[in-house]
């Protein structure tokens, strides 16, 4: 069984898709442990991929006994086994928080919904695990097809942000799929590794129909990863979305396009092609930067809990761009540990989004009013993910800053530095108005003896599907940062056959 | 002979002890005599845990442990030596005493959340526990921020409209120089020693920075841990006081402000080297932005009215003293420097807890209020004119020591007008804590804001604070076990 782990990941949540489409409709309950079972079973499969791999080095799967470069591979090495393991906890954990999201927000829709969310995981997982360019295509619309639905099921404003969101998801789907037709002319291939040596036997660096590939390609990935300034899509399509759609791909969708880049510019084009002949490095450095302050600005605007979390979101995108194209070896390093813990971290806090959603009804920020005395255990998982987005010690957070700003001070981006430490302190800031709100109550009484009246005297501490998943989701932060050490060794082994700048 | 190294669990047990004792703290929190009961359970524990490592440490020997190998060549690690442990002395006693005079403060003034209260003291606690046992850089950075936001509710107890403004700057503060300042430094040291940040006594910079990184770092080192005090980086501790007074006055007169000025002191000991600073003519620069602080505080105190304020301020002044003292960069100046951390600890704990004593017995807070109130207080005042005794530095005193040290080493490198600056200071320091006491005590009947009745605060609180007065005065008599160790840890820095 565990050699056909690699195709097994996708196929649990792909399969099981369409039981869930054909059962959930006549008995709704069911839904729900179909999900979880077939995403634990993801979960396993992951992690013996990984397991395999850390033993045995890189894994080819070939689909239907095809020989690549003609059939389709999934390759899996050190960098997509950890993302892929990512992806499927964090889905995971988004499934069991689910099961009261979606029965309030979604009640005549629980099948249809479920059957969306698991498709949508499969896209994932299959463009995380494919070692092909164009299946990568086609895994990448399935994804983004069902994430339009995903999210246009939310409240009245939701169908016209995914509406925006589905016209510049195709323009950037489109690019890719322009950018890999100029490869195929060029190399006669869509297999990544092919590609690759085909670009080297050739000489074709030159070329400029390569060049314009690569600028469709990187730009295409960066509209669907909502790097500023192509970011303008996101914000509203994550936050009028159902809490479950916002808590899966707020997480999830971002973080998989950060690694289709990094698999793009190492594996397909080659850090030479894509760093030295294009010379880009530091202008998208600059353009990362940009993205930071104004992701961490743009939600220092914001009333509303969610969209806050969106803008943060396109500001940890400019950290892990920024990080890629610092052109060194602890930057990637930062990067993808940054993948990692930032899918982890910024599921933690749209977890605590959706409870309070569900147990209060409001968007707003002052809705978490007084909520230390009401909902302790959440408001301790919401902690451990605000205190990783600042970065404090040892979360997860803390060692992706630490990696990236080593890199940003090998390669000399001071800029870049500058940007990490100053979205650090906004994020203090955004994470501190919340907490300070939970504590004091939106009006904080004048004189001291004249306090604690019970704001809401009817909300109590969310479900155990609710709670247990944020707190795991903390505890799995917690850990992340303690044992960053051999999650870095694992990448480490992986970005070194690159032979980026030295770092570390 | 005793072994230059142990490997004990100790250090370890040291931090935890006041950790774990949330646990009993929060399960207990309907039965408040219980709960303080563990708190003092855990307060005793953990100061008989540090007395037990006192001998091996006079002896000369270190005490060690590793946690966790959390990066590549760095690890959080404990070492416990002579400084940590005077500082883990002075910290591990005065909390017990401190939780004494917390039960009569908080129960005589109703206080609410006192549960929580509790827990984030021994929370508090643990971390500044483990600052002073840090045995690296990293280590000590981890401890320094969770001190910081450990410490934050504590500090917006009262959780209304001031405290949140007191909470705000405070977080400000620390954060924005934690995060701005000493963590780019951390990681370029990190980056340029490749991984090694074990304080070692001569510091271990030397070979690795010139002189531009070098003053570069220093500067970012010494005002990011803001929890120092450091002009400009000072606000936070007179917004600090919003809080209840025993946060105020073990916090913010003790663990807080003393891990500021001990991580200062550390880096400039173990991470550059005393001599290495002196190399690089750091330490004449140190000086002098402490000495301003030093006199700009103690001019601010004279004009503040709120008596926990004005001792907020005094603080300042005296934690820039420390400052002071190491950047002179020879054995006495070390000496007094590290002494003042015990002196200055078991002053100014007083006067906080004399504060306080006014507060919940009285509700005065301002000094103007406060003529004549030696007849209703007497106890609480005679240990307040003890307090400002030792702080202003004058004999009968523990503080006296410490300032004798310092003036020591600011005449042995013939730095006059370092020694000017003390001297002015002191004069100063007892322009503002006298007249407290003396309007206190000697008025005319009819200014007497006060009956001629004696109505002390609860007795737990002066008890407390009777305590306090008298270390300090045993201090003077015999200043061991702090003079030892300052001793031996200045040798320890000069000559490695």
């Amino acid at each position: 069984m565990t050699e056909q782990a690699p195709v097994l990941i996708l196929l649990f949540p792909f399969l099981t898709a369409i039981v869930v489409a054909l059962v959930g409709i006549r008995i709704k309950a069911l839904c729900w442990p179909l999900v979880l079972l077939s995403l634990a079973s993801s979960v396993w499969a992951s992690l013996s991929t990984l397991v395999r791999v850390l033993e045995s080095g890189t894994i080819r799967y070939k689909l239907g006994g095809w020989e690549p470069p003609f059939g389709i591979e999934f390759r899996i090495d050190g960098l997509n086994a950890l993302v892929a393991v990512t992806v499927t906890i964090v889905a995971l954990l988004a499934a069991i928080y689910s099961r009261d999201a979606v029965l309030t927000e979604n009640k005549d829709k629980v099948s249809q919904y479920y059957t969306l969310f698991l498709l949508l995981i499969a896209g994932l997982l299959g463009m995380v695990i494919t070692g092909d360019a164009f299946n990568l295509y086609v895994l990448l619309e399935i994804s983004a097809l069902t994430s339009y639905a995903l999210l246009a099921m939310g409240n009245i404003r939701a169908t016209l942000a995914a509406y925006k969101y589905l016209i510049m998801g195709t323009i950037g789907a489109s690019f890719y799929l322009l950018g890999v037709g100029y490869l195929y002319i060029k190399t006669g291939s869509l297999n990544m590794v092919d590609i690759n040596e085909q670009l080297v036997v050739n000489h074709l660096e030159g070329s400029s129909t390569i060049l314009v590939a690569f600028i469709l390609i990187t730009v295409g990935v960066w509209i669907k990863m909502a790097f500023f300034p192509l970011h303008a899509w996101l914000p509203n399509a994550y936050s009028f979305a159902p809490t479950t759609s916002s808590a899966i791909m707020g997480p999830l969708v971002t973080k998989v396009m950060i690694y289709v880049m990094i698999r793009m510019v190492l594996t397909v084009f080659g850090p030479n092609y894509a760093f030295e002949v294009l010379n880009w490095d530091n202008v998208v450095v600059w353009l990362a930067v940009i993205a930071i302050l104004a992701g961490s600005i743009g939600a220092l605007a914001q009333k509303d809990l969610r969209k806050m979390l969106t803008f943060l979101i396109i500001a940890e995108v400019g950290y892990m761009v920024g990080g890629v194209w610092l052109v060194d070896e602890t930057g990637m390093i930062g990067s993808i540990f940054h993948i990692i813990s930032d899918a982890f971290m910024t599921l933690c806090v749209f977890l605590f989004a959706g409870i309070i959603y569900t147990k209060t009804g409001r968007r707003d920020i002052n809705a978490v009013d007084g909520l230390f005395k009401k909902m302790p255990l959440t408001m301790i998982g919401f902690l451990v993910g605000a205190f990783s987005l600042i970065g404090i010690p040892p979360t997860a957070g803390f060692f992706s800053k630490w990696y990236l700003i080593q890199g940003g001070i090998n390669s000399g981006n001071w800029e870049y530095v500058v940007a990490l430490l100053f979205s650090s302190l906004v994020n203090a800031v955004l994470f501190f108005r919340i907490i300070e709100v939970a504590h004091f109550g939106v009006k904080p009484a004048e004189g001291h003896d004249a306090h604690h009246g019970d704001h809401h005297a009817k909300i109590s501490e969310g479900s155990m599907t609710q709670v247990l998943p944020l707190l795991a989701t903390a505890a799995i932060i917690l850990s992340i940062g303690i044992y960053n050490k051999e999650i870095v060794s694992i990448i480490q082994d992986f970005v070194s056959q690159f032979n980026l700048v030295a770092g570390i | 002979m005793t072994p230059d190294t142990i490997i004990s669990f100790k250090p370890v047990l040291v931090c935890l002890v006041s950790l774990l004792a949330v646990i009993p703290i929060v399960l207990l929190g309907k039965k408040p005599n219980l709960r303080e009961g563990a708190t003092f359970a855990a307060g005793f524990i953990k100061f008989g845990l540090v007395v037990s490592m006192l001998p091996a440490i006079l002896a000369g020997t270190k005490i060690e442990f590793t946690i966790w190998q959390i990066l590549p060549r760095l690890s959080i690690a404990f070492r416990v030596d002579q400084f940590g442990m005077l500082f883990a002395l002075v910290a591990s006693s005065l909390w017990i005493i401190t939780s004494l005079y917390a039960i009569g403060y908080m129960r005589g003034l109703k206080e609410h959340s006192q549960t929580r209260f509790y827990s984030f003291f021994a929370v508090s606690l643990s971390a500044t526990l483990g600052v002073a046992f840090s045995a690296n850089l990293f280590t000590l950075y981890l401890f320094y921020e969770m001190l910081s936001l450990a410490t934050y509710p504590l500090v917006t107890h009262h959780q209304d409209k001031e405290a949140r403004t007191g909470g705000r700057t405070y977080l400000t503060y620390l954060l924005t120089t934690s995060i701005g300042f000493v963590l780019p430094a951390l990681i370029f040291i990190f980056l340029k020693t490749d991984g090694g940040m074990d304080f070692i006594g001569g510091g271990f910079l030397r070979d690795h920075i010139g002189a531009t990184e070098g003053l570069v770092l220093v500067l970012l080192l010494t005002f990011g841990f803001a929890k120092a005090g450091l002009m400009p980086f000072h606000s936070w501790l007179p917004g600090a006081m919003v809080a209840p007074t025993p946060v105020s006055a073990l916090l913010h007169a003790v663990a807080v402000v003393k891990v500021g000025v001990f991580c200062i002191i550390r880096v400039y000991s173990g991470v550059f080297g005393l001599d290495f600073m002196a190399d690089l003519d750091l330490g004449v620069i140190i000086t002098w932005i402490a000495a301003f602080t030093v006199v700009t505080s103690s001019l601010i105190a004279l004009s503040q009215d709120n008596l926990k304020r004005r001792l907020a301020f005094s603080t300042i002044g005296q934690l820039s003293y420390i400052i002071l003292g190491m950047a002179l960069l020879n054995g006495n100046g070390a000496t007094g420097s590290m002494m003042h951390i015990a002196m200055h600890a078991f002053g100014k704990i007083t006067l906080f807890f004399c504060a306080g004593a006014i507060f919940e017995a009285t509700g005065k807070k301002y000094i103007s209020q406060m003529v004549g109130i030696g007849k209703r207080m007497p106890i609480t005042m005679a240990a307040f004119f003890i307090g400002s005794l030792s702080v202003v530095g004058i004999p009968l005193a523990g503080g006296f020591w410490s300032k004798f040290y310092l003036l020591q080493g600011t005449v042995a490198d013939g730095q006059y007008i370092m020694l000017v600056v003390l001297l002015v200071s002191s004069l100063l320091n007892a322009a503002y804590f006298f007249p407290i006491s003396f309007r206190a005590f000697f008025c005319k009947a009819d200014d007497s804001l006060f009956e001629d009745k004696v109505d002390e605060a609860h007795p737990c609180a002066v008890i407390a604070l009777s305590l306090t007065a008298l270390a300090t005065m045993v201090l003077f008599v015999y200043p061991e076990p702090f003079f030892s160790l300052a001793d031996a840890a200045a040798q320890e820095f000069l000559n490695f």
